[in-house]
């Protein structure tokens, strides 16, 4: 990567952005915290006592426990990493749905175009949640954890962002010099769409996609606390959640953390898309 | 125009039909035996499984069933929920609670959005313009989820200020607190682009020749300016529409509020697919709907837009 280009421009503008380092941090965090639990907790998630039945915080469980005298600190540690898994599958899934039909419609036009758009307009109409709802009870199995069925929901209901951003950065990039240039010297279709168009336009898809990994976190939380969402033994914010509502009124600081773990997050991954956007566009500042 | 409103309709139709399909797809590959599942864990006779089949056509193959389906959606009788309650009449009941909900958190996102705003717009970089920006972030980042039982923690359970839970009838003052977390949802970007807007039109020719002219600076920013800006935020006001009915699922859950949402909530938890599946396909009409009459209204606002 050349010092002129715009990845490199766009780096450039990011190593000096407080806020940039400030969400990598935290997503550093989470990350870590998915991986690794056992890290920040010596306290085992499964474990639980009634004796500790709402419990406030003590020394050696921070958060106080649950209504079934679990911990909820190590509840909320342990449910990062389905959190994760779920939200960045997910978004991996989307992104490389996004990305063909978007630079599939955008490229090839005409019949290609007007069907993929239709496509995508039939799934920006079917409301994803809900449709997430109705999925995810197909998918899942009685008793399982629901990871997988959670994680094809959300991944095949939420590409049509990143492909209509990747659509119209195609149409743009296509009718560009450059690509006129690359074919007159002989490329194929294949070198044209991956060597020359996709580079130049792949600035607002990776804003997008970063912003929606933030998106199926807080919406496998959602599903979850619909209880449509994980199952089973996993552990997840939005069930912990869902759990604490019910006895808010008698303890709250077992709704406070994961709600205050699930925000944090999703604000780290949407302040990265944010400042990612910022250097790669300076105009939308 | 006409054609572009003709063609517009033809999309919107075919969309109709190809989510509705997906709907209808995902229920009838969802059911295992309806018929066991109405009836429990006791047995089912013969005699009754077959008038249950040939009343409900579930010895019919997937295209005719949809078709019945489709048939129903169109006259208004979407079917009967795993209850026996018409479903029909689950809407209208839930219908008008939901729609005072979204209507009420659509004007205060707009209010604080369009006022916001314009207003960072016009101290751009400042102390205000900063604050609202890092607000709209920490909105971004709050999912109904999290907000929706916070709020009602925090403002009807241990300050009081409003009711934690309404009813059918909840006047203005009890819906407040839902749709107050309703609206947080769609306001920060109804803001930001109402910045943005405003920004780029400040900038415009226009805009210098009515200073020039001599109109008061109040003047061209609330008439001349707002007008110009106002219409991306129109637009997306009338795409919010739909993530305000998606959000509606859990606010109306937490907040006991009977409408589309809640019932719709209790459907997925009960596992009842006709109501789901029902109040699912007439929300997808309203989301195209909507989006039609937004498209529309782009023509109207802004002479400079043409559809060939």
């Amino acid at each position: 990567m050349s010092e002129t280009s715009l990845a490199g421009h766009a780096w450039a503008d990011l190593r000096r952005n407080k806020i940039f380092w400030a969400s990598a941090a935290l997503v550093a965090l989470v990350l870590l915290m998915a991986v690794f639990p056992s890290l920040f907790t010596s306290a085992d998630p499964g474990v639980c006592a009634l004796a500790n039945r709402n419990k406030g915080p003590a020394v050696g469980s921070w958060f106080g426990y649950d209504f079934q005298g679990c911990d909820v600190f190590a509840r909320t540690v342990y449910g990062t990493r389905n959190s994760i898994v779920v939200g960045l599958l997910s978004t991996l899934l989307a992104g490389v749905l996004g990305l063909i039909v978007g630079l599939a419609a955008g490229y090839f036009g005409g019949v290609v175009d007007a069907v993929l758009s239709r496509l995508t307009d039939i799934m920006l109409g079917v409301p994803i949640l809900l449709a997430a709802v109705v999925f995810s009870g197909r998918l899942s199995s009685p008793g399982g954890d629901n990871v997988t069925a959670v994680t094809i929901t959300l991944g095949v209901l939420s590409w049509t962002a990143a492909a209509r951003v990747m659509r119209s950065a195609v149409i743009t990039a296509k009718s560009q010099d450059y690509v006129a240039a690359a074919r007159m010297l002989g490329a194929g279709p294949a070198r044209l769409m991956f060597r020359h168009i996709l580079p130049n336009s792949v600035a607002s898809y990776i804003v997008v996609v970063t912003i929606l990994l933030g998106t199926n976190i807080a919406a496998e939380a959602t599903l979850s606390y619909l209880g449509v969402g994980l199952g089973g033994d996993a552990i997840s914010w939005g069930r912990q959640i869902a759990e604490a509502q019910d006895y808010a009124r008698i303890v709250a600081h077992p709704l406070a953390w994961p709600a205050a773990f699930l925000a944090a997050t999703v604000l780290a991954f949407i302040m990265l898309g944010d400042a990612i956007r910022d250097a790669f566009d300076p105009k939308l500042r | 125009m006409f054609r572009y409103i003709v063609r517009r309709l033809l999309q919107m139709i075919l969309t109709f039909f190809g989510a509705t399909f997906v709907v209808f797809a995902l229920m009838f590959a969802n059911q295992d035996d309806p018929i066991q599942a109405l009836a429990g864990e006791k047995p089912v006779s013969d005699s009754v499984r077959a008038v249950l089949t040939e009343r409900y056509h579930l010895d019919e193959s997937f295209l005719v069933q949809y078709w019945y389906y489709m048939k129903g959606l169109l006259t208004g009788d979407l079917g009967q929920s795993m209850t026996g309650r018409d479903i029909s009449e689950m809407l209208g009941g839930a219908w008008p609670v939901t729609m005072r909900l979204a209507l009420l958190a659509a004007l205060i996102a707009a209010l604080i959005a369009i006022a916001a705003g314009v207003w960072s717009a016009m101290r751009r970089g400042g102390f205000f313009d900063n604050g609202t920006l890092l607000t709209t972030l920490l909105l971004l980042a709050l999912p109904v989820v999290v907000l929706a039982p916070v709020a009602q923690l925090i403002f009807a359970m241990e300050l009081r200020w409003f009711p934690a839970t309404t009813t059918k009838d909840a006047n203005l003052y009890e819906l407040l607190l839902p749709a107050l977390v309703l609206a947080t949802t769609v306001v920060a970007t109804q803001l930001r682009v109402t910045r943005t807007s405003v920004v780029e039109n400040l900038r415009a020719d226009y805009v210098r020749t009515a200073r020039a002219k001599g109109l008061s600076p109040r003047r061209v920013t609330w008439v001349h300016v707002l007008r110009n800006s106002l219409i991306p935020v129109i637009t997306l006001i009338g795409v919010d529409l739909g993530a305000l009915m998606s959000a509606a699922i859990v606010t109306e859950d937490v907040f006991n509020i009977p409408g589309v949402g809640f019932n719709l909530a209790r459907g997925v938890r009960t596992e009842d697919g006709p109501v789901v599946v029902g109040f699912v396909s007439v929300l997808v009409i309203v989301f195209l709907v909507v989006n039609l009459v937004v498209d529309l209204l782009y023509a109207a606002l802004d002479p400079r837009i043409r559809y060939e």
